[in-house]
């Protein structure tokens, strides 16, 4: 691998926003992912950088990746893999060593998010130099698709319950489409212990907790249509109980 | 404070005062009717609560927006991004 431009964040306001993208099996997403946010990034015209990281996928993902990089360019997509499964936790810390922007984003590649809210993103951030900005299917136009009534009554249901017993000043807590500062999001990252969706939801009390500033974006939330979720049948039980661990502990 | 302290101090609060009425721990001398309305509170509470819970979650399961136009969109754009990809020299 080639080395990185690490040129300070420049261009227009000086802000450079760093996209961190967790892949495992996504060799069929991951093209359509970046092609989107090379398009809406490019018509926006902030400066941005798209680091993958995909840990040791069995279907080749890293593969595609190189010949997007190819493509792209090496200061566009950066490539940095990890040998085997470790999870989304610490893909994360290891994006944001590489990460050269002063602003990051996390989201999923497999499309469930989608890059056309990240303009909206980057002016409610600015409109309120808000600390952190986090997309929620919950509120205003936000919402989703592909949801059974099952699926949506289990998401509103722990939604509701994690309001009530946690008050946490956000409406999506398990999202994983956020915008953060380069410093809050290590802060953050540094004491959050959970895993999976409590992972995400950590994250968001914590801020809250560290009395960090918090704007939402309604977005909506299209299930992943290739590949296969990664998230297994116990996802409940563990739900549960992370949200009674962040009930006992902060 | 952690949100279960906060919780218990609060659920310990109600039920104290809650105590002190209807069973007229300190001795006030309120009138009957007092602890006759303060006795069933804690159910009254408790199933209010409840059903305000079903029909919050209820009225949102019901509301939740089903993006059937924005999962339109993307599909399109997913062909527009294939073949452009393809002509950019990509081999899937
Ligand atoms: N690097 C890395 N990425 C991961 C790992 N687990 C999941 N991911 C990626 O993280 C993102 C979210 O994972 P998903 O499997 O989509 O989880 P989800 O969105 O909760 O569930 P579904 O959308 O239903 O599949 C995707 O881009 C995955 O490829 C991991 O262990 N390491
Ligand atoms: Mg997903």
């Amino acid at each position: 691998m080639s080395s990185r431009k690490t040129s300070p964040p420049s261009g227009h306001g000086g802000d450079k926003y760093s996209v961190l993208l967790p892949t495992y099996n996504e060799r069929e997403n991951l093209p359509l992912i970046v092609w989107l946010l090379v398009k809406y990034f490019g018509e926006s015209g902030y400066d941005y950088e798209i680091i993958v990281i995909d840990d040791g996928s069995p279907d080749g993902t890293l593969e595609v990746a190189q010949q997007l990089q190819n493509i792209y360019g090496e200061d566009k997509i950066l490539l940095r893999p990890r040998a085997k499964k470790l999870g989304l936790g610490t893909a994360y810390i290891h994006g944001i060593k590489h990460a050269s922007g002063n602003f990051i984003f996390i989201m999923d590649a497999d499309l469930s998010h989608h890059p056309k809210f990240i303009p909206e993103f980057i002016r409610l951030q600015k409109e309120e130099d808000f600390d952190l900005v986090s997309g929620t299917r919950y509120k205003g136009d936000g919402g989703v698709y592909g949801w059974d009534l099952r699926r949506k009554m289990i998401s509103r249901g722990a939604n509701f319950l994690t309001q009530v017993l946690l008050r946490p000043g956000a409406s999506d807590l398990t999202g994983s489409f956020r915008l953060y500062k380069r410093q809050v999001l290590e802060s953050l990252v540094e004491r959050c212990v959970s895993k999976g969706y409590v992972f995400q939801m950590e994250m968001i009390v914590r801020a809250r907790q560290l009395h960090y500033s918090i704007g939402e974006v309604p977005i909506s939330f299209v299930d992943r249509v290739y590949g296969e979720s990664k998230l297994g049948g116990n996802e409940i039980v563990s739900f549960v109980k992370g949200l009674l661990t962040l009930f006992a502990t902060t | 404070m952690t949100k279960l302290v906060e919780w218990l101090v609060g659920v310990t609060v109600v039920l104290v005062g809650w105590a002190v009425v209807s069973f007229d721990l300190l001795d006030l001398r309120l009138p009957d009717t007092y602890r006759e309305v303060a006795w069933p509170m804690p159910l009254y509470l408790l199933v209010s609560f409840g059903c305000y819970s079903l029909a919050t979650v209820g009225y949102r399961v019901a509301t939740f927006n089903d993006c059937e136009e924005a999962a339109r969109e993307l599909q399109e754009q997913i062909k527009e991004a294939k073949e452009d990809l393809r002509k950019k020299g990509l081999k899937m």
